[in-house]
């Protein structure tokens, strides 16, 4: 075998633990881009993540306007954290950055997830963080396969080129 | 950039195989490139290629969400037609550049 041999990616398994807006956006664009290079994809939601599959919270993610040094006003002057923490103010950011991401052709969120799996990627809920929320899968959308254990996962995650992924 | 003969003709060609020029494709181009990825083109496939050539000649930016609001397919429609690759596989035998995109 050479050593300059390629060994294409085959497998991805991708881990959202956190609610926020990016954060979510970041594990459904990194599972969709997968899907869409054709390689097989597993995502799993598990704690604070869980907000990106349920119904009643998905599409109303937020960024973080305060304890968040990477927030600039429209134009790039710093944020300042005073205003990020006034009634609204974090409501309002997170709409309009919703609405940015509509003008690059990013779906919300329930209709990335069905991209993903319309290209057969899976989608999975972590049982633990939805015990701990007291959720049920009739919470939680559509899309989503199964609640499964992190065994089940580590199950999922077998093969040489395969990559797990914690955003 | 390459010089490949496809389909009896000679076109320009990236080095992972998109047509440079767009103008130089022709249906029999786009059979042969499908036919390298597995692919047998239908009458559907075709409505796919000249909607992604139709996009790309207004310069407008080209994802799989906007052929599955194209109303010729859904996305699980799109993926059916070209597998394992919507975008990267119909771009090719559309005979358009690589697209961009992320989405």
């Amino acid at each position: 075998m050479s050593l300059t041999e390629k060994k294409p990616l085959e497998k991805v398994c991708i881990i959202c633990a956190k609610g926020s807006l990016e954060d979510v956006y970041a594990t459904l664009v990194m599972a969709n881009g997968a899907v869409m290079e054709g390689i097989e994809t597993n995502v799993f939601f598990t704690f604070f993540g869980l907000d990106g599959i349920t119904k009643d919270r998905m599409l109303s993610l937020h960024t973080a306007t305060t304890g968040n040094p990477a927030m600039r006003m429209p134009g790039g002057i710093p944020f300042p954290t005073m205003l990020g923490g006034l009634p609204g103010v974090e409501a309002g950011v997170s709409k309009m950055m919703r609405g940015q991401m509509e003008e690059l052709d990013m779906p919300p969120v329930d209709e990335f997830l069905e991209m993903i799996t319309a290209g057969g990627g899976m989608i999975y809920a972590c049982k633990l963080a939805v015990d701990m929320f007291k959720l049920e899968q009739k919470d939680l959308h559509d899309e989503v396969d199964s609640i499964i254990t992190i065994g089940d996962f580590y199950g999922l995650c077998d093969g040489d080129r395969t990559q797990i992924i914690f955003t | 950039m390459a010089i490949k003969t496809i389909a009896g003709a000679q076109v320009n060609v990236s080095e992972e195989g998109y047509l440079e020029d767009m103008n130089q494709w022709n249906q029999n181009i786009a059979k042969e490139i499908a036919g390298e990825v597995g692919i047998e083109l239908t009458d559907k496939h075709f409505e796919v290629l000249n909607f992604l050539r139709e996009k790309t000649e207004a310069g407008e930016s080209l994802t799989i969400r906007k052929v599955g609001k194209s109303g010729i397919t859904d996305i699980k429609g799109l993926y059916t037609l070209f597998p394992k690759g919507p975008l990267k596989f119909s771009a090719k035998i559309a005979g358009i550049p690589k697209p961009a995109s992320c989405v």
